[in-house]
């Protein structure tokens, strides 16, 4: 049992703080992915986890122990780091059994491990190269062997893919999740590619700022924004956001039309929709065309719609110019509302 | 025109060295092996024959055996204390180097003044009530206590010059290596022994094949604390080079010096080899 408890943890760096009081349970067995914009503190907690950063207060449990007072090596971890951290003076062989050899496993051990690790990861005609004749791809796969070859309860990764260029990154990563979840191991994944994150993981932990916003399973994360803040940052083109105010009981005007929507306890609260829940049709929100962009299946229109953005995705069969007029249509049971105060979602 | 650019920017360094250091070397070589307007070893055979040069070679060698394998571990613990802190590094690094601000001879002096008879060490002793009266330390009865000195001295003097070089070497190797070893096991020393040495041998290198040099040079502080009483073999050259007036046996000197530093310099750099594809 691998279950990862974080209670209240935050550091300071300094005067800086870098993570206000994290709460969240990582269950065992589960990919949890932490996606947040560059700073926001994911390196950081990551860090702590693994022991390499102390906290400034909170708790870290792995299982039923408690680890924030354990160094690095008693707390059943391996992990990935960004850069790989594959030791330059060791073979292959040699980095995949680095952690082996600390734990003074018997030698037939060690050969059976490195040789099923490198096997998974397809780098055994690799194993007597030095890192520097490697290519930054195998350097991945050799850190994630690395990893692997410890059986450990809990892996860290933090952002193993975002040094490789795109076409191997999303081999990497087809091929990442199905190591891994084989590997019954509980994962901790950093990365700022959203991509990425909903490929993967199982709940994603959106972090912006050192406060954790949502934990959720990735489609749910999508669709149901916990805050104005995962809405415009997850999603390409993300959400958009237009401001409604009062025109009754859960009704507020949006760009002119009165549409339903919940009872907040404000007169000016924020309507949300995604580029794709949009159509054309009759009474919709006019927007004037500012620019538009095929990108195959779809095209992207960017819209005015009284001085506010509006992006909407449509048939790419449609013809539109910059300067038409649309009506476009939001699908109501994906209108999403905010809070502008408090930033959070008004249901 | 381009490709020669650099050959051509190198020019009057080369030339520089040509003139002032090949040239006088050249001379000393042949003068190690003329004898009387003659090629012959003689030179070398009356300096091998004369009853100093054993003496001379083996407190020689000695002197690096003990001096530089200290001074290695020594610079090695200091080194690792430094780049780990993160305050007052630089004043620490500053004070470990005030020796080498201080020249060899100076050095000596000092260690003198604190071995000899009206020295620091028999006043503090005798105030102490530990002697009765001042004791001769440096006398040739006590040829333990001159090498231990002259070897105090020496570290003393140059062990900052390893240091400084290692914490250079240190700050070159990237703090992921460490933290991964961390986080698969290594405990602090595994850490030392298995990636911060192994990934120092450049560094290691350099300040090894320095320091070892250097030791076989040793001179002035031997001079300062041993005086005659302890030859080496930078002394005997000084001997006949002056007070014996045999240009030809101090040259044949120079030259076993020369060999021995390039013989070591040589068993460094293969003792210490990173194989391709292995470097950093
Ligand atoms: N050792 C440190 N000292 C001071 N500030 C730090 C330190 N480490 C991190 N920070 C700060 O803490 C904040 C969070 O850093 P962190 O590395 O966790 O970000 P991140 O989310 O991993 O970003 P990225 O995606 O760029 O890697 C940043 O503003 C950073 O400047
Ligand atoms: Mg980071």
């Amino acid at each position: 049992m691998a279950e990862i408890r974080i209670k209240n943890v935050a550091k300071q760096f300094g005067a800086f703080t870098a993570l206000h009081s994290v709460d969240m349970t990582i269950r065992d067995r589960e990919f949890m992915v932490l996606l947040g914009a560059s700073g926001c503190g994911k390196t950081t907690l990551l860090r702590i986890i693994a022991g390499l950063e102390t906290p400034s207060q909170g708790e870290v449990w792995i299982g039923d122990r408690r680890v924030d007072k354990l160094p690095p090596r008693e707390r059943g971890i391996a992990m990935v780091f960004q850069n790989y951290a594959v030791f330059p003076h060791l073979t292959v062989f040699e980095n995949i059994a680095f952690g082996l050899r600390m734990a003074k496993l018997p030698q037939s051990e060690v050969d059976r491990r490195v040789k099923r690790t490198a096997e998974l990861m397809h780098i055994e005609q690799l194993l007597k190269r030095y890192s520097g004749q490697l290519s930054g791809g195998q350097r991945q796969r050799v850190a994630v062997a690395r990893a692997l070859a410890m059986e450990p309860d809990v892996i860290l990764m933090d952002e193993p893919l975002s040094n490789l260029d795109a076409l191997l990154r999303l081999e990497m990563r087809a091929e990442l999740k199905g190591v891994l979840a084989e590997s019954k191991t509980t994962t901790i994944y950093v990365t700022h590619d959203q991509v990425e994150a909903m490929s993967l993981a199982d709940r994603i932990s959106v972090m912006n700022g050192g406060y954790i916003v949502q934990s959720a399973d990735p489609v749910e994360v999508y669709r149901n924004p916990a805050a104005r803040f995962v809405g415009s940052f997850i999603g390409n083109p993300p959400m958009n956001f237009l401001p409604a105010t009062r025109a009754g009981t859960n009704q507020w005007t949006v760009a002119g039309r009165v549409v339903p929507g919940p009872n907040a306890p404000r007169d000016r609260i924020e309507f949300a929709i995604r580029p794709e829940d949009m159509r054309l049709g009759e009474d919709g929100i006019p927007a004037t065309v500012r620019v538009v962009e095929p990108l195959g299946a779809h095209t992207l229109v960017t819209t005015d719609v009284d001085g506010s953005m509006l992006r909407a995705l449509v048939d790419s069969d449609l013809s539109v110019a910059p300067g038409d007029h649309l009506s476009l249509v939001p699908q109501p049971d994906r209108v999403r509302w905010f809070d502008p105060e408090t930033m959070e979602a008004v249901r | 025109m381009p490709r020669l650019l650099p050959y051509l920017l190198l020019l009057p360094a080369t030339a520089f060295l040509c003139v002032f250091f090949l040239y006088p070397f050249v001379l000393v070589a042949m003068e190690s092996v003329t004898r009387e307007g003659s090629y012959s070893l003689d030179n070398f055979q009356r300096m091998v024959s004369h009853w100093k040069f054993g003496t001379a070679m083996r407190n020689t060698l000695l002197l690096a055996a003990v001096v530089v394998p200290v001074q290695l571990a020594l610079s090695l613990a200091m080194a690792s204390v430094v780049t780990k802190l993160s305050t007052g590094r630089s004043t620490l690094l500053y004070i470990f180097a005030i020796p080498l601000g201080i020249s060899d001879l100076a050095a000596g002096l000092i260690w003198l003044a604190i071995f000899e008879q009206t020295g620091f060490l028999n006043s503090a002793l005798y105030g102490l009530g530990v002697i009765e009266q001042p004791v001769l330390f440096l006398s040739y009865q006590n040829p333990m206590v001159i090498f231990a000195a002259i070897a105090l001295a020496e570290i003393w003097r140059a062990t900052a010059i390893m240091m400084v070089i290692l914490v250079a070497g240190m700050g070159l190797i990237p703090k992921e290596y460490g933290e991964a070893a961390e986080v698969f096991g290594a405990t602090a020393w595994q850490r030392f022994r298995k990636v911060t040495l192994p990934m120092l041998k450049p560094s290691l290198q350099t300040a090894l094949i320095l320091r070892v040099i250097l030791a076989f040079e040793v001179f002035a502080v031997v001079i300062a604390l041993g005086g005659t009483n302890f030859p080496v073999l930078m002394e005997e050259t000084f001997q006949w080079q002056f007070t014996l007036q045999d240009r030809g046996v101090a040259a044949a000197y120079a030259m076993v010096i020369l060999g021995i530093s390039v013989a070591f310099t040589i068993l460094i750099l293969r003792l210490l080899h990173v194989p391709k594809g292995a470097r950093v």
